[in-house]
């Protein structure tokens, strides 16, 4: 009588133990797992501990006042210091913002702030900011060299700018403006649709509601995409070397060539044997991307506390 | 109010121009690299120029297989290396860590991704280079294949782990939860749910890791050696063709571009052609194949 419960006691008891057996074997294979996983970003901050670690420790001996304040001294030996490659890579952050901050923050605006626009034209709106979104996207997917060889073939050659500040600037203005309309387009997103409807609704016109509310409120947003294209200059070599020239001399004015500190490098690794100059050539350039870093950082710290103070 | 609306049509039609310089941007980047390339593809046609592998300007031949190879060779070896650490950093990020950790692991991800690609080339050039001379093959320079793929692996690295690390994030929560809820472990879960979920996020950042690899120039041109020979191995083992020099599409352009000039500047254009189709290619199938296999995907 008791038989048929038995057995079926006994087969919970065994698939008990097999489900236990399972769960142990599955809670092991994710122990393993994970201790991988870990092992994984600990390899990935060993080698950002490596190379930076190896460029600060070799690139710092070479660095000191002299070596900040003279100018290359050009030869083989990579004599003098950075002063004139810190000054032009300066000169080309201000000359490629200038072109493309206004460029990229207008194109933005009127990606987000007309899209809903659907008067008379309304249809070509539409179509023209499909046209321009995918231009965007394809501009950002270019690598660089083709920025250069285009800068080379219309500012350099066809538009005969030669190697010069100015022809290194188109060229790089085009580079970064995907970046700056993109995190334009990003902070113009965050700004709530209820403060245009409210300008509106007191008979702003829309540019007094774009120029006095939306864009006020997106200030951090604009400023961390302008950051980020400065990073983006400042590391950037390949436009320059082919549109920049690579004079270690002081440019003039605009039509004249020069060396930003990114294409001093190069020129010290590849041209001559001076690797330690090379190395605080480039512990300055990670200084500056460590503090272009920062500042974004606080930006966006102090962006997300702004939000959490509206909620 | 009549001035203002006036202003209002001045500022929309200001902008809209400059919202269309992105586009002109872009059809002025063909028209120049295309028709600059054109003499190059009149004269020697597309198999002259792609079926080719001497590269000799003196000599008038201008053959890019050679560098084709090299641009995939080394963009095929730097996936391999790079890839799997990335997504494991990016799961790692996304699920595993501590919040305490992960505010040490995002910051690396973050520098290493802002490092100039010249100095991962002089780091390359200083470090890796010696390393890698000295395995004892003969005619092993240091500067190679295996030198320029472990410099382009970490290149690419911080791109893929953070935009695999948002496309897991953006996996919504009730898959994990329902997954848990029926007995599965945690990494059961991550590799049978969350991974599947993201896959069309992870496969853009592939796209994104597998065009910064075939673009990246100056690295490529401090470490790779340059040599415009088809990679082969440098003894009877095959392993050394890892050890082979080359010349990737990008460097071809940046080393040649500044001094030449008629048909050999011509040539180099339409180095940057093949160079675009490349990645349009890559874009364009692996889009596909990503459709493919999830066609909700967007």
């Amino acid at each position: 009588m008791n038989v048929p419960d038995i057995t079926s006691t006994n087969a919970m008891n065994l698939a008990e133990k097999r489900s236990a057996a399972d769960l142990r074997r599955r809670q092991a294979a994710q122990k393993l797992s994970f201790g991988l996983f870990w092992l994984g970003a600990l390899v990935v901050i060993l080698i950002m501990l490596v190379v930076v670690g190896y460029v600060f420790i070799t690139g710092f001996k070479s660095i000191n006042l002299q070596f900040l304040t003279t100018p290359p001294k050009g030869g083989l030996s990579g004599e003098g210091g950075i002063s004139t490659t810190v000054i032009t890579t300066l000169y080309l952050v201000g000359l490629i913002l200038a072109i493309s901050a206004p460029l990229g923050i207008g194109a933005a605006v009127f990606l987000i702030e007309y899209q809903g626009q659907t008067q008379s034209g309304g249809k070509f709106i539409r179509s023209l900011l499909q046209v321009v979104n995918f231009g965007v996207e394809t501009l950002a997917g270019i690598p660089s060299i083709i920025f250069g060889l285009f800068g080379y073939a219309l500012f350099v050659s066809t538009l005969k700018f030669g190697f010069s500040l100015l022809s290194a600037a188109l060229a790089g203005a085009c580079l970064v403006l995907p970046t700056i309309i993109r995190t334009t387009q990003e902070a113009l997103l965050t700004v709530p649709v209820s403060l245009r409807e409210g300008s509106l609704a007191l008979g702003a016109t829309r540019w007094q509601t774009i120029s006095k509310v939306v864009l006020p409120a997106a200030i951090p947003g604009i400023i961390t995409g302008i950051m980020l294209s400065v990073g983006r200059i400042i590391s950037e070599t390949a436009v320059f070397y082919v549109t920049l020239g690579g004079s270690y001399r002081l440019p003039k004015n605009l039509f004249s060539g020069g060396r930003t500190l990114s294409l001093h490098l190069f020129y010290l690794a590849m041209d001559t044997n001076a690797f330690e100059k090379a190395m605080g050539t480039g512990a300055v350039l990670i200084v500056s991307i460590i503090l272009i870093n920062l500042i974004i950082d606080l930006i966006s710290r102090k962006l997300s506390a702004g939000v959490r103070l509206h909620q | 109010m009549q001035t203002k609306l006036k202003v209002d049509k001045a500022v929309k039609a200001i902008l809209l121009v400059s919202a269309s310089f992105s586009i002109l941007i872009v059809i002025s980047i063909f028209v120049f690299i295309f028709r600059s390339s054109l003499p190059a593809f009149k004269e020697f046609g597309i198999q002259g120029l792609l079926g080719e592998l001497t590269w000799r300007p003196a000599n008038g031949m201008y053959g890019i297989l050679a560098m084709v190879v090299g641009s995939v060779m080394v963009t095929l070896m730097a996936l391999v290396l790079g890839v799997p650490l990335a997504i494991a950093a990016a799961i790692f990020l996304a699920e595993i860590a501590p919040r305490g950790v992960q505010a040490v692991v995002r910051p690396a991800v973050q520098l290493l991704a802002g490092i100039p690609s010249v100095v991962y080339g002089l780091f390359g050039m200083v470090v890796l280079v010696p390393l890698v001379r000295r395995i004892p093959v003969t005619g092993n320079s240091g500067y190679g294949l295996l030198s320029a793929a472990i410099v382009l692996a970490v290149m690419i690295l911080p791109t893929i782990t953070s935009i695999s690390e948002d496309a897991i994030r953006a996996v919504p929560r009730s898959y994990k939860e329902a997954s848990l809820a029926l007995g599965a472990t945690h990494l059961q879960t991550i590799f049978q749910v969350l991974l599947p979920a993201a896959k069309s996020g992870i496969g853009a950042a592939l796209i994104l890791g597998i065009g910064r690899a075939l673009g990246e120039t100056m690295a490529m041109i401090m470490v790779i050696g340059n040599s415009v020979i088809l990679p082969a191995p440098l003894d009877n083992n095959p392993l050394t063709v890892f050890l082979s020099q080359a010349r990737t599409l990008t460097g071809n352009i940046a080393v040649e571009i500044n001094y030449a000039s008629g048909l050999h500047a011509s040539a180099l254009f339409a180095t940057g052609v093949v160079l675009f189709v490349l990645i349009m290619l890559v874009n364009v199938s692996a889009r596909a194949i990503i459709h493919r296999g999830n066609p909700s995907a967007g």
